[in-house]
């Protein structure tokens, strides 16, 4: 992305980008609880080692603690959240008033995502909403940002300040036509990427090549998602259970020839030789690193990434 | 489950592309006769027109605005997100939609299908507007005529994002 372009929201982690630092985001997953010491707890580990803490949206379809209340925690902490929205719960008027709230609450950042499917999660009889698209409501924060209206075109007092993000799946069919949709998604409004886990760095250095070759490196910000994988069957689990995440059988291998007690180690390790073989990879400005429930093995692998430090907050 | 088209045809998306172009010829030409007649009359006569020739080949969902040209003739309505610029993240390994696991992917196929089309295939590319909703169950052939179909939210632009 041009360096000298305005700062589209001036958050750490635009900067930290824009800089052209290798930018490290770390997920946190919200807790079951009306609790918020659960939220400070978590975010306490990831906030000294990323540059920005992704607050997931209900994902997998199991409801959590929403997305805006973590990232308005968070901004009490003085922490820098990246706020995830998706489309199953929430219509496009539900939509742009909370993209509007959080701004007003602080948040600069927002991932923009379709949503995993009602049925993915444990209230599969919910009714599924979507009744926008990941691209259409990058388009919509996008309009409410630069136009300053509501899709209406209605006009707002004060734009919200946001730098906008989308996901890609690198690994999920049609893997040759990925490329292409993400074009779409930066032309919709993207600014920066979160991919899906990476554990085939190979297909992942296919698409990227790819999205080289489309000149679409530098439009966008690429952060590449990666991940331990606690045991065999956690892998088993996430890449049958798990909607869009790919394990290729020689990962699974590698864990199960490990003996028990040291299953967590060799997972962590994998992760750490995926981020050293994706920081290599040209167009990857990042890494995005996420573990269900596991916030201190983030920590400690981006401790063994040699990720550390990380600027300072502003 | 509900009739998601035959397959069989929709195979070969460069006859429907071709049946589609004629359609919207045919219809632009006779639209000055059509409107005189009036939406509403027509409504009772294009409505289940619609119903016996869309429903069977592309498993229509009568959304009212018709996009098929751009999504390789596959029709996004009957995705299970109803996404109009996908596939999700969530597409399997075998091609297959990640809620109904017996289903091929809509979008999968919408991309593949895209690149066997004549001068529409690349239309895949276009980011979509957002459904209008208040269109569902009316006709996509007489919303063509008026433009309806064509209206996206007022403050809806594309511009180029640098």
């Amino acid at each position: 992305m041009d360096s000298s372009a305005p700062l589209r929201a001036d958050s750490r982690l635009e900067r930290v980008l824009r800089a052209g630092l290798f930018a490290v985001t770390a997920e946190l997953n919200p807790p079951d609880s009306a609790d918020p010491q659960a939220v400070y707890d978590n975010a306490l580990v990831l906030a000294e080692v990323a540059d920005g803490i992704n607050a997931t949206d209900a994902s997998g379809a199991n409801c959590h603690m929403s997305s805006l209340g973590v990232c308005a925690l968070l901004l009490r902490a003085g922490y820098e959240p990246i706020m995830q929205m998706g489309c199953r719960d929430r219509n496009r008027i539900a939509q742009q008033g909370d993209l509007l709230g959080a701004a007003a609450l602080g948040v600069r950042n927002v991932l923009c995502l379709t949503g995993d499917d009602v049925t993915a999660g444990d209230q599969p009889e919910a009714k599924r909403v979507f009744d926008l698209d990941s691209i259409q409501l990058l388009m919509t924060a996008r309009t409410l940002r630069d136009r300053g209206m509501f899709l209406s075109g209605r006009k707002l007092t004060v734009p919200p300040r946001l730098f906008l993000g989308a996901a890609e799946n690198p690994f999920a069919p049609p893997i040759h036509r990925r490329a292409e949709r993400l074009a779409k998604k930066i032309e919709a409004g993207a600014d920066f990427i979160q991919t899906q886990y990476i554990f085939d760095v190979a297909i992942f250095r296919d698409f990227m090549a790819r999205v080289v070759n489309l000149g679409l490196a530098e439009r966008v910000f690429i952060l590449a998602g990666v991940g331990p994988l606690r045991s065999p069957r956690t892998a088993e689990f996430m890449r049958t259970k798990v909607p869009g995440v790919y394990i290729p059988d020689s990962v699974v291998e590698r864990l199960k020839k490990t003996p028990k007690e040291r299953w967590a180690e060799e997972g962590m390790q994998i992760c750490v030789e995926i981020i050293a073989q994706v920081r290599q990879i040209p167009g990857v400005a990042g890494v995005h690193v996420m573990a269900y429930r596991q916030e201190e093995m983030v920590a400690e692998i981006i401790h063994r990434a040699k990720l550390l430090p990380r600027m300072k907050r502003k | 489950m509900r009739r998601r088209g035959w397959p069989w045809l929709q195979d070969r998306p460069l006859i429907l592309e071709a049946a589609y172009s004629l359609t919207r010829r045919l219809l632009v030409w006779a639209s000055p006769l059509l409107l005189k007649v009036g939406v509403p009359r027509l409504n009772s006569v294009f409505i289940p027109l619609e119903d016996v020739t869309k429903k069977p080949v592309f498993g229509c969902r009568m959304c009212g605005q018709c996009i098929l040209h751009s999504t390789g003739m596959t029709c996004p309505m009957t995705c299970p997100k109803e996404l109009r610029n996908g596939p999700c993240g969530g597409v399997r390994q075998d091609g297959h939609c990640e809620v109904i696991p017996s289903m091929p992917c809509v979008w999968v196929k919408a991309w593949e299908r895209s690149s066997l089309m004549g001068a529409m295939g690349t239309e895949i590319r276009l980011v979509q507007p957002p459904v209008n909703r208040s269109l569902h169950g009316t006709s996509a052939w007489l919303n063509v005529l008026t433009g309806e179909d064509q209206l996206a939210p007022p403050a809806w632009q594309i511009t180029p994002n640098p």
